[in-house]
Parts: structure tokens; sequence; C-alpha cells
């Protein structure tokens, strides 16, 4: 590519932005004795490297580590250690894969691919809470990007293999797992049963077993331990959901407290049946017209779908989506920009509790500012450009009026945003009322989860109604 | 929609590069200040509280008042913004006060007070009109102007990090520079006597200013052949000069005049009692000089020619900033720099153009009237100005190789000789800041930092100049490709050797002579090339 050294300059731009974040606070600074996720992580590295214990940590530093005396430690040297560690997974891992995954992108300009690149890395919610809150999302989320790199540029078995480790490196990966599972299916329906296809078929289900088989085998020696593993991995008990956040069932509980009406089971049962027929028609449609256009979108929807109706969904699952939707900024970058916009805004009140208001503030501001020059956002509000020109003309033969679509969602951005920039306003100005503590937080929850099922629905009017793919694409990648 | 296209400035490329710097500079808010945030933090304290008779003799902290009247009564009016913000900075005993409020409210008005260094970079922009390359908007000599300046890695560090208020100040310098180009002489000579008494270093380039002002301003026309025609002096315009520059110093020191305190005040603006060098050595001549010092004295007392009894006792490399003499070479005084950064001066501006009819050597700085190129002559001047200043002055710090960098960024995108000695000028004079940022946390951010206004400036200046010649022969590339090993050497391996203890200046002592040679260099090669630039004039004049 011959311009290497602006995409390097943008790689070089995304890492000191991220490294800039993680000077402030972290999640559970200076508050014990629960701390927060920082102290999380460093519990499990304290387990994870004294049993059985590990020669090479002695050279580090013994202290940041030792079993049961170092519960709650926090110096400035150690918290230099785990940001670094953070920035290195990242390097090694998401930012490779982000570069290549722009440098593939087909029929857009060189300085559109880079451009490309600049907002991805810019996305606010990752940096926040990897280098703020303390996460190492960027593993998980480069291992399934890496995945869906493989699959588009028909390297299945590698794409495969990458997805594995992402779901065994952290199971809320299993939101991608069923579009990764169609379109994979599809591609081998396409390749005909009996010949072809079949063969891929097997190959990929060996590889699978043998992943996981690989990374489950220290862990097998015993029925209850699998059993134990399994149990902290999907807590099924913890309840419908915890705290706050932008999902269907924690709106709903503000009018009908159906977490304390319903009993457990019941609400097991709504909530796995809700979850599957919202992306029943789109992972169908998957594995009957497989395309990489139309894998993306799927994404996009199936994550959606859980994040909005599953079981014990944290707020920061919507990384899971904005990932997918990164991944489609180049076909409709306004609506993936407010997108993006709104899920970073869906985790306010947590960036909030880490006192990450300013960096919160200023990547979103950066962010935008990249999108809106790169892309010219505000002149792709046409119908075609938003992707909805067929769906408006199969609505235009019943309601020939019906030629303001493109305005109406002009308007509800502008609502939307003004309705977020004055939410976060009220949030860190004001008190709330005394009788309702958690007004703000509930209403920020209750806003985001409008505007999530708004895209909810566009992004699958946007798949069924994707008539192109099929037809006109000459191969399936 | 249009509206709110026009609001965000998407279709302006500049506003974009100019929030861009902005939302990076409030990133930097949290990192680490060094002892100029204490300082600044004193003064607002000092002209909030005190009376202007005791601004220059109040001395509660160790860091009294040593900037011009200006600059006092810039920090009088940000105190009674501060006020608002945290009321306890104003008190001039809470030494070393540093709340979060504080923090933010001297950051931000750093940030802030850059409004006005971007409005001058605006300027500049619209004065040059470089090569015309390519359609695209990268490859445009106003792009890239504006990403160097704006983006500058020693700015962003030394203002936004280490702390001082350099932004707004080489605002003044870069607009007045502007207003020269545009022909607006009377603005220029206003705008930098009022740089000069917000900050006196910028004395260093005042001779370029007087002069290209007295030749280009007062004398209304020239000579067919370009030289000076000496009917055309025209006084109204002198003396409207002159008034100008008499008002703004009346306004500045008439208060101290009237109090009496002027010697009290020029004895704050020049202290000379400290020592030839900082504490860390700026990378100028002096360096090498110290540098070549210890090492014949090194080499003396191992070859038994020095008795190590006559050798006196403080040491250059302890850190500390006092008088000192050298051991084997000549001691230096504050005379014997001013008279080198003359002669410096002088030999450059007598490098300038020459009519044909004088072949040899002329001795007087009024030379660069004798046939002036333009405002492009005055800014090659004016950096050499800068850059002798910073070779051979006393006590120079190395914040002031920026006084160079800055206005040499106006040249690079003119011509591809100056290109070429801008990018070792500026890659060289940056590193050397590094030892300003020395805390851990700070590492990444000014390596990440310093790689991407490099690896920027490098391509796209190569790119610009595509056409012409390679920008660097071997020996230039190598040395810029060493400053990688230098800097893992000294950040990464020297702290985990045994010499850390002994000899724990090594790596400034290393940094500091490295960084030298290249900027001896770049001095002497812009020297060269405004001599072969003459020559090239003179023949084609003949």
């Amino acid at each position: 590519m011959e311009k290497w050294y602006l995409m390097t300059v943008v790689v070089l731009i995304g890492l000191t932005v991220r490294w800039t974040v993680s000077l402030n606070s972290y999640s559970g600074a200076g508050k014990p004795p629960m701390f927060g996720d920082y102290e999380a992580q460093r519990h499990w590295q304290e387990i994870t490297f004294n049993l059985p214990v590990k020669q090479w940590a002695k050279f580090i530093n013994p202290d940041w580590i030792a079993l049961h005396t170092s519960r709650g430690y926090e110096s400035q040297a150690h918290k230099l250690f785990m940001r670094t560690t953070v920035l290195i997974a990242d390097l090694l891992i998401y930012i490779p894969a982000v570069v290549l995954y722009c440098c593939c992108l087909k029929e857009i300009s060189t300085k559109k691919k880079i451009a490309n690149a600049l907002c991805i890395l810019l996305y606010p919610g990752l940096i926040l809470i990897d280098y703020g809150h303390f996460q190492y999302n960027s593993v998980s989320l480069g291992f399934a990007l890496w995945g869906v790199l493989g699959i588009s540029c028909d390297c299945d078995l590698l794409g495969s293999l990458a997805f594995c480790l992402a779901i065994n490196y952290k199971q809320m990966e299993l939101y991608h797992a069923l579009p990764f599972f169609c379109f994979l299916l599809g591609k081998c329906f396409k390749k005909g049963l009996k010949g072809k296809g079949f063969v891929l078929l097997v190959k990929l289900a060996c590889i699978v077993v043998a992943s996981f088989v690989l990374c489950w085998l220290p862990f097998f020696t015993e029925r209850e331990q699998t059993l134990q593993v399994l149990r902290r991995l999907f807590p099924v008990d913890r309840g419908l959901f915890e705290d706050k956040v932008a999902n269907i069932w924690c709106s709903f509980n503000v009018f009908l407290k159906i977490k304390d009406i319903l009993p457990r089971h019941i609400q097991l049962i709504m909530s796995f049946c809700s979850t599957f027929l919202s992306l029943l028609p789109a992972c169908i449609k998957l594995i009957l017209q497989p395309s990489s256009k139309g894998f993306k979108f799927t994404l996009v929807s199936c994550a959606l779908s859980f994040f909005l109706f599953s079981f014990q969904v944290h707020e920061k699952s919507i990384l899971l989506v904005s990932l997918p939707v990164c991944l489609v900024l180049s076909e409709i970058p306004f609506m993936s920009t407010w997108f993006l916009l709104v899920s970073t805004f869906s985790m306010l009140p947590l960036l909030l509790k880490d006192e990450l208001l300013m960096p919160s503030v200023v990547t979103t501001m950066a962010f935008f500012i990249a999108c809106v020059t790169s892309f010219s956002i505000f002149e792709k509000t046409s119908e075609e450009e938003l992707q909805l020109k067929s769906f408006s003309i199969s609505v235009r033969k019943y309601l020939p009026c019906f030629t303001f679509l493109s305005r109406i969602i002009q308007y509800l951005f502008l609502i939307s945003v003004i309705t977020m920039v004055l939410l976060t306003l009220m949030t860190v100005t004001l008190d709330p009322p005394q009788k309702l503590p958690d007004l703000f937080s509930v209403l920020v929850c209750f806003v985001s989860c409008l505007n999530f099922l708004f895209f909810l629905v566009y992004f699958n009017i946007i798949i069924m109604w994707d008539s192109k793919s099929g037809r006109n694409q000459k191969k399936i990648s | 929609m249009a509206a709110l296209t026009i609001a965000t400035g998407t279709g302006n490329w500049f506003s974009a590069l100019a929030l861009g710097v902005t939302l990076l500079k409030c990133l930097l808010i949290p990192t680490y200040h060094s002892t100029d945030f204490e300082v600044h933090r004193n003064w607002l304290a000092i002209t909030h509280s005190l009376p202007i008779s005791q601004w220059y003799y109040e001395a509660t902290s160790e860091w009294t008042l040593d900037y011009p009247p200006f600059f006092a009564w810039f920090e009088y009016i940000l105190s009674h913004v501060a006020k608002y913000f945290d009321q306890e900075m104003l008190n001039v005993h809470n030494l070393n006060y540093s709340s979060s409020r504080t923090l933010l409210f001297q950051r931000f008005s750093v940030i802030f007070m850059d409004v006005l260094f971007v409005y001058a970079v605006r300027e500049c922009c619209k004065c040059i009109d470089g090569k015309k390359v390519g359609k695209e908007l990268t490859e445009k000599p106003k792009f890239i102007l504006s990403v160097l300046l704006l983006w500058n890695f020693g700015l962003l560090i030394v203002d936004h990090i280490h702390f001082q208020y350099n932004g707004f100040l080489f605002g003044l310098m870069l607009l007045s520079i502007a207003r020269l180009f545009q022909k607006r002489h009377m603005e220029g000579a206003f705008l930098f006597a009022v740089l000069l008494h917000f900050k006196h270093i910028y004395l260093y380039v005042a001779p370029a200013y007087g002069v290209y002002l007295l030749r280009s301003y007062c004398f209304t026309a020239n000579k067919p052949d370009g030289s000076i025609r000496w009917k055309s002096f025209s006084f109204v315009r002198v003396i409207s000069l002159g008034l100008v520059v008499f008002l703004v110093s009346a306004l500045s020191l008439g208060p101290f005049l009237a109090l009496n305190q002027l010697p009290q005040v020029f004895s704050r603006l020049f202290p000379f009692k400290r020592g030839l060098c900082h504490a860390y050595w700026a990378p100028n001549f002096w360096a090498l000089y110290n540098a070549l010092d210890k090492v014949l004295s090194v080499i003396g007392l191992k070859l038994k020619f020095l008795d190590p009894n006559n050798i006196p006792k403080a040491s250059m490399t302890s850190g500390l900033v006092q008088q000192f003499q050298h051991t084997v070479l000549p001691s230096v005084t504050p005379l014997a720099t001013l008279i080198c950064t003359l002669i410096a001066i002088l030999v450059q501006a007598i490098l300038l153009p020459q009519p044909p009819e004088y072949l040899g050597i002329q001795p007087s700085i009024f030379c660069l009237w004798f046939k002036p190129q333009g405002p492009r002559g005055f800014l090659r001047c004016l950096t050499l100005c800068a850059l002798s200043s910073f070779m051979f002055g006393w006590h120079v710090h190395e914040k002031a190789i920026l006084l160079a960098i800055l206005p040499m960024s106006l040249l690079s995108v003119g011509k591809a000789g100056d290109a070429s000695i801008f990018l070792i000028l500026t890659t060289t004079g940056h590193y050397s800041l590094f030892p300003l940022l020395f805390t851990a946390p700070e590492l990444p951010i000014k390596i990440l930092l310093m790689l991407l206004f490099t690896i920027y400036s490098i391509s796209s200046l190569k790119t610009l100049f595509r056409k012409e010649k390679p920008l660097f022969n071997w020996m230039e590339t190598f040395y810029l490709l060493g400053l990688g090993p230098l800097e893992v050497c000294c950040e990464f391996v020297f702290p985990f050797t045994s010499w850390k203890v002994k000899y724990p200046f090594i790596p400034l002592l290393l940094t500091s002579v490295y960084c030298a040679v290249g900027i001896t260099y770049a001095w002497f090669k812009l020297y060269v090339s405004v001599l072969i630039d003459s020559a090239i004039g003179k023949t084609k004049k003949q």
C-alpha cells in the first residue's frame, strides 16, 4: 500500500490516545474492599501464577501476586505494569486485525481505507473500557476480528480457529457464534453437500472440536470441575439483569417489576425465546444466501438481539455489537457513527463511576470529528446511501407518499444527539431527587434502549431487503 | 443538516486539525508536570495578592518573577479567572499547591491561549505559495505546514506536559512574520514589540527584525539592480516605527520606571550569575566544548600530563547550576559567548545576497539591506539568528531550540534544501527534549508522539519534493537512525547496568553530545546553503 506511512501515523495516534486515557483512574481505584475490575484482573493473575507457582514471576515483582497478601494491592509501578499489558495485548492482536481489515476492503480508495482505520481505532467505547475501566476486551474482540477476516477472505479454517480462541478467551463471544455458524453452513451448502461442501463441513467441525479440547483439557479431569467452570461462566442464578443496563428487561422493569413478579425459570424461557425469535430471520437468510456483506450485518443484528433480550447482560457487552458496526462503517457511515455514539453514551453511568468524564467527552468528540471529516457523513443521508432504497420501494407500492424516510431519520438523529447531550449535562451537574436516586442512570439506559431498538429494526430491514447479494456477486467473498 | 455541517466544520480540514490537536491536549491534562507549574502558580499568586510595587521584589518562593511586565499583567488577568476555580492557589504562601482544580485551570489556560497560535498558523498558511505537486489535500504545502506547526512535538510536550506558555508567544511571533509577508510592516513591528515584553528571549531574533524593517520599510524604493536608493529614505516611517516601539515599551516598563524599580527588574530578567550551561546541557556548541574538555582531562590524567590536585572540585556534570572552570580548554565567560554570537550573526548577515560589485566580506550587519530578498530572506535571517544564538549563547535552555524550529517550518515547505536541513534540525532538536520528561508513565507518550511527528514530517516532505534529489545522504540517514538505539540504550538498557549508581549523568551526556553534533551540522548546512544562494543570485544578476 503506497500510503503506508499514513497508516503508521494512524496507528500511532490510536496508541497515543489509548495510553493517555490509561493515565486516568481505573475501576475501583482506592475503593476497598471490593475494588473493581482492575483488582479482579490482578486477582486472576494471583491465582493463575500461584497455583502452581511459576518461576519467572520472581523477576517481575513477587509482591504484586503473592497469594492472599496481595489483595487490594495498588501502586504506581503495578498500575504501569497492568496498563502496559493491555497496550501490548492490543498492539499484538487487535490493532493488526483492524489494519489488515481496512487494507482488504474492496472498492474504496487508499485514503478512505486509512480514514476507516482511524475511525475504528478511535472508537471511544473500547478505549475507555480497556484502558480506563480496565479490561482485556481487545484480546477477544481482536481474535473475533481475525475470525471475520479469515472467513471473508476464504481462509475458513484459520478463521474458525481464531474465533474458537476468541470464545475460549471470553465466553461473551458466543454472541457472535450463530452468524459464524450460519455463514459457514451456508457456504458448505452452496458448495454442495455431497462434494466439497461436506469436506469443508468435516474439516471445520474437527478444528472447532480440537481447539475446544485443547483449551479445556486441564479442566476435564473431573466432571465436577467441568460443571463448576460452566457454572462460573454462565451464572444463571444471578437473575435477569444486574445493575442498570440498556436492554429490554431493565427498561421494562421501570414500568413493571418483572424481575420480582415472574419466577426464575419463566424469566429464562422468556428471554431465550425473545432472543432467538429476533435473530432467526437474519440467520436463516444467511444460511440460504451466504455473503460477506450479509455476514457482517448479521453479526450486528445477532449481537444486538442478544444484548437486548438475553440473560444477565452487562452494559459492557455493547462492545460486542460495536465491533461489527465498526466493520460496516465504510458502507453506512452515517448510521454506524450514530450507533457508536449511542453505544458509548449507554455506558455513561459506568464511566462516571470510574471518574472518566474528561476522557469520555474528549474521545467521543475526537471520534465524531474523525468520522465527520473522513466520511462526510452528513452528506450521505439519502435513501440509497442508507441502503434503504429497496425497502422504500416496497413500501411505496402500498403507500405512494412514503418519500420522507431520510428526512425522518435525520430528525431522529438530531433528537437523539440532543437528548444524549442534555442527559450527560444533567447527570454531571445536577443531583438526582432523593426519592429516585438512580433517576439519571435509568434515564440513560432507557433512552439508549430506545435507540438500540430502532437500530435493531433498521439492521434487520437492511438484511432482509438486501436483494443484490445473491444475484449480482460473482463470488461468495 | 447543512447547518450541522457548517457547525462541525466538515468542509474545513484546518478546523479538523486544530480541533484534533486541542482534544489531544485535553487528554494530556493528567500527565506529569514540572516545577514550571509551581512557577506559574506562584506568579498568579504574586500578581493577584500583591501590589505592583512588590511584584519584582517578592521572594517567598524560589521561583521569582523573571519575565517582562506584560507577562506579569497576563498572569494578573488569569488570576481573576483562577479565583473561580480554586481560591487557595492565589495564596503566596501556598507553596507547591496543586489541587485538581488548580491543575485543571492551569492546563486549560494553556490550551485556551493556544487559540492565538492557531490563528497565526492560519495566517502563515495564507502566505506561503509552495509547489503544487498534486491535487491531493495531503500533498498541498498548506496542509503539511499546518500539521508541522499545529502538531509540533516540541511545543506539545513543552507546553502541555512540562508546562509552559510558549504556544501563544510563538503565535505572536508567527503572526508578526505573517504580517511582514503581507507587507503590513507596522503591525508586524507592533506585534514583535509586544512579544518582546512578554518574554525577552525573543531578543535573540530582534536584529533580523531591526535590519529588515529598516531596509525594506524605511527605504521605500530600490534601484533597478536591487541595491539601496538612499534618497527614498522615509523619515515618517522611521519615526512611526520608533514611536510604536517606544509606546509599547513605555506601557510595559513605564510603571516600574515611575517606581524606580528598573534596575531590579533588569536584574531579574538577565541573571548572569548562572553557569555556562543549564543543569542538562543544551545541545549547542558549548556542550561539545565541555565534552571535549572532559575527554581531554580524562586523557590527560591517564597519561599523567595533569596533576589531579589542580583540577577544580565543582564538576560540570554534577547537574548543579553554578559557575565552574574548564580543566584543559580555556574557560568561557559571558562576554566570550556574546562575542561568538555576534560574530555568527554578523557573518551570516554578511553572507546574505550581495550586489555584483561586492565580492569581498562586508564587516557590517547592514549587509542584509544591500540586496534584500523580501520576506523570505528575512525569514532565513531570523532562523539563522535564532540558531546562532542557541549555538553560542550563555545559559541556553534546550527548549530554546523551538525558537529555530518553528520559523524553519515555514521555510521547509518551500525548497528541498531547506526541507532537508529542517528535518535534521527538528528531529535532533526534538529528541534533545526527551530528558525533560523522565517519568515512566510519560515514556510511551513521548516515544509515540515523537515517532508520529518524525514519520509524518519525513514522509510528507519526501512526497512533496519527490521530483528532486533525495533529501538525505547516507551519512545523515545513518545519524538519524542512530537516535533509535541511543534511546533504547539510555532509557531501557542503562538503568539496569551497574554504571547507573556511579555515573548517573551518562545518558544526559550522551544525548546532549549526540544531538549537539546534529544541530551543529544543521546550522552549518544552513549557512552553506545561504552562501550558495547568494552566489547563484550574483551570477543571475551578471
